[in-house]
């Protein structure tokens, strides 16, 4: 018994300590693949595929960073994390980066102590219906069940937008959007609120998405995007620069398609710098002069990342919309490699 | 030194006594188990709190008073998202209490029943009793607790057309609806009497004692108390001018409104919790009956006390001695497993201050504190009083 105890004593300690090692990169290359943070289950963000591997939005993000530490998107494992297990995760040391259609929000950033790597889909939480109830406005939903995913951000938007509206609902708390789609199917809520992309991909996983309509009211702002832990800027900037290399690769259109034909030199100086074969860019992060290559080899451009999971050509049928380069009249803008 | 009473008489006490003397030597093992402990422990708690603050992580529980900004569907007091997170934890303790008391007595009844009846001599009836025991003991209770809810889900149909067995109550995949009834001015004067009724009970029944002792006659005390129980309120209630009414249920829009409503998480919970304790309950019934030996039993036959005294005046008391320390543990196992509400969105103590609070402050030490503590201190009253109760019916040796 005592021994036990000892030994519970030693693991929680170990457990406590390991948080306190800041070199994020160092303990990385020491496991040998990153521990990715993804969502238990949500159709073209974090979903298995048919040979079981994980695949999606985010899921890409997750290998790209692996692509940029190693050159191989395949050293890498994954976390499934719920909506109110996924900070402890990464708080704990559990997960080194969370890329989990996480909202940035002030308190989650200031109080929670996490470090927000940027945008990688403006998103906006929105209401599912059956078609059948005959409702066209969110404000038609006095009285109503709602299914709502606890600890998360959409959960407190939900509060506000009744209250404010003057309005009352029964919260119907739930853990993952498995659970939602079919208490959802159920009847056991007339309505499911969440982020809209979540939304369309839930409504691409139902039986017959034609009886199923997205309402038009959007009732918060979510900037979705991947993050890391507080108090390492040096692992913060990896995962900030791999994020905003899809976003430039986009916009310099280099693809998977001609990344090794254009990392043999162009005229082009930023795509030069970006693609290792001027100046010493990679050592700046710790990371190989080619890793930029490597990331757009493994995954794509931003605009490969999204047409492949999300895009119009999915089941999810998402349009870039306000997730569209700055070039094309979107908000997507990363700041200059140089 | 008596301390050492080993130790030859007259010989002079050696440094080496410590560990050679086997008393000394187990009080110094024990000593030092102690203070590995209490130096783990501390070193587990200061490492903790400095790696906090390594993490510039705020700790305290100043969060209690911000507002909890979330919305929870079951409440017995008045609640908002504007309302604090302690608020939200006592909404979460309310809910959490509503389930254990329900549940212990459902439990409790359910489980006497049916130990009493595994006991019976007819041959269906012990059978179907042992199958129920054998079935819900040995399947988790988180089993239960969901095949409930998905009966529930499933089985019954959408609000807009639930099932109406009797004419008010409503049964649907969202809850059932009942009457709830609404008190006018005057209707003090119910529960008054009711309480005037359990004062004359008492004072009956104590009276009935007495007569007995001194001259053997025996009045019918259970039949009088209970009709006089019943009558009384009904009598009082007419009398006032019945100042009360029902209020239905009915839908309006997307669900029913008015009424009590009894959510399917609560009641999946609720009966989950019950079956499942009952059939513990029902064995430790069993074994305290089968407990007291078959002499007594024909002892007070011979005396010509009547079979279903028999039961209550001797074989009842002696069997409870057996029953009620196992009983207690099972009224804990059930306050605690109601902590399982999450897996059905239960709003209780865990959900809300263990769960939606800690997630939306990030604040997990201290939310995970204030459960424990919780927690701890229900299950130390309710073995308080159960240790009270077990006191008072010890067998008394005259």
């Amino acid at each position: 018994m005592r021994k036990l105890i000892l030994l519970i004593a030693a693991g929680a300690l170990a457990a406590v300590t390991s948080v306190a090692g800041a070199a994020t990169l160092d303990d990385v290359r020491a496991k040998g693949h990153v521990q990715c943070g993804i969502n238990t289950g949500l159709p073209g963000f974090a979903y298995k595929d048919e040979a079981g591997e994980w695949q999606g939005f985010d899921v890409d993000y997750c290998r790209a960073v692996a692509a940029a530490v190693f050159g191989d998107a395949g050293a890498l494992k994954y976390t499934n994390l719920t909506g109110a297990t996924r900070f402890e995760a990464l708080k704990a040391g559990e997960i080194d980066v969370l890329s989990r259609n996480t909202t940035w929000t002030y308190s989650r950033d200031n109080d929670l102590k996490l470090t927000f790597v940027g945008v990688n889909y403006y998103d906006g939480q929105g209401f599912i219906v059956n078609k059948a109830l005959g409702v066209e406005s969110a404000h038609d939903l006095e009285g109503a069940s709602v299914c709502i995913q606890t600890g998360t951000t959409t959960e407190l938007n939900l509060a506000d937008f009744f209250r404010a509206n003057g309005m009352n609902y029964e919260p119907v708390p739930i853990e993952n959007n498995e659970e939602a789609r079919q208490n959802y199917l159920a009847g056991r809520c007339d309505v499911y609120t969440t982020d809209r992309s979540g939304l369309a991909a839930t409504r691409a996983s139902l039986e017959n998405p034609d009886d199923h309509v997205v309402l038009p009211e959007i009732i918060s702002k979510e900037p979705l995007g991947p993050l890391v832990r507080h108090g390492d800027d040096e692992w913060g900037d990896i995962a900030r620069w791999t994020l905003n290399v899809l976003i430039l690769a986009e916009e310099y259109g280099i693809d998977s398609g001609n990344v090794n034909e254009l990392a043999e030199g162009t005229n082009n100086p930023e795509i030069n710098r970006m693609l290792g074969t001027e100046g010493e860019f990679g050592a700046m992060l710790g990371l190989d002069q080619n890793w930029v290559v490597n990331v757009i080899n493994a995954v794509g451009n931003y605009a490969e990342i999204f047409d492949r999971n999300i895009g119009p050509d999915t089941a999810i049928g998402l349009s870039r919309g306000v997730n569209a380069s700055y070039l094309d009249g979107g908000i997507l803008y990363a700041p200059p490699f140089r | 030194m008596t301390v050492h009473p080993d130790v030859e008489p007259g010989r002079d006490f050696r440094l080496s006594d410590i560990w050679t003397n086997e008393r000394s030597r187990s009080l110094v093992i024990q000593i030092v188990a102690l203070l590995v402990l209490f130096l783990t422990l501390a070193w587990i708690v200061n490492n903790t709190v400095q790696n906090l603050e390594n993490l510039g992580v705020e700790t305290g529980y100043g969060f209690l008073e911000q507002p909890a900004s979330y919305d929870i569907n079951q409440r017995l007091v008045e609640y908002s998202s504007r309302s604090t997170h302690a608020r939200a934890a006592l909404v979460g303790f309310l809910n959490t209490v509503l389930v254990a008391v329900t549940g212990i007595i459902f439990a409790t009844l359910l489980g006497f029943m049916v130990g009493v009846l595994r006991l019976s001599n007819n041959w269906l009836v012990s059978r179907l009793m042992t199958a129920y025991v054998e079935f819900t003991r040995n399947v988790p209770v988180l089993l239960h607790i969901l095949l409930w809810y998905g009966i529930v889900l499933h089985v019954l149909p959408h609000p807009k057309e639930a099932i109406e067995p009797i004419s008010g109550l409503f049964l649907s995949n969202r809850g059932f609806y009942l009457p709830r009834p609404v008190f006018e001015d005057f209707a003090w004067v119910i529960p008054a009497s009711l309480v005037a009724t359990l004062v004359g009970v008492y004072l009956f029944a104590r009276h009935a004692r007495r007569v007995q002792e001194r001259t053997g006659k025996i009045y019918p005390v259970l039949s009088m108390s209970l009709a006089a129980i019943i009558a009384v309120p009904v009598v009082a209630y007419f009398a006032a001018g019945s100042p009360a009414h029902l209020d239905w249920p009915a839908l309006k829009g997307f669900n029913y409104k008015g009424g009590i409503a009894l959510k399917p998480e609560f009641f999946a919970l609720w009966f989950a919790l019950s079956i499942y304790t009952a059939a513990f309950i029902a064995e430790i019934v069993r074994g305290g009956i089968v407990a007291v030996s078959h002499g007594q039993t024909e002892a007070a036959f011979s005396l010509g006390i009547k079979p279903g005294w028999t039961m209550r005046l001797v074989v009842i008391p002696q069997a409870l001695r057996v029953i009620v320390p196992p009983l207690i543990s099972q009224y804990l196992n059930l306050t605690k497993n109601s902590s399982l509400a999450i897996a059905v969105g239960y709003m209780d103590l865990t959900a809300t201050i263990g769960r939606i609070s800690l997630n939306q402050t990030g604040r997990a030490l201290e939310c995970m504190s204030i459960l424990l503590t919780i927690y701890l201190l229900i299950s130390l009253m309710i073995s308080a009083f159960m240790n009270w109760y077990n006191k008072r019916i010890r067998l008394v040796e005259r």
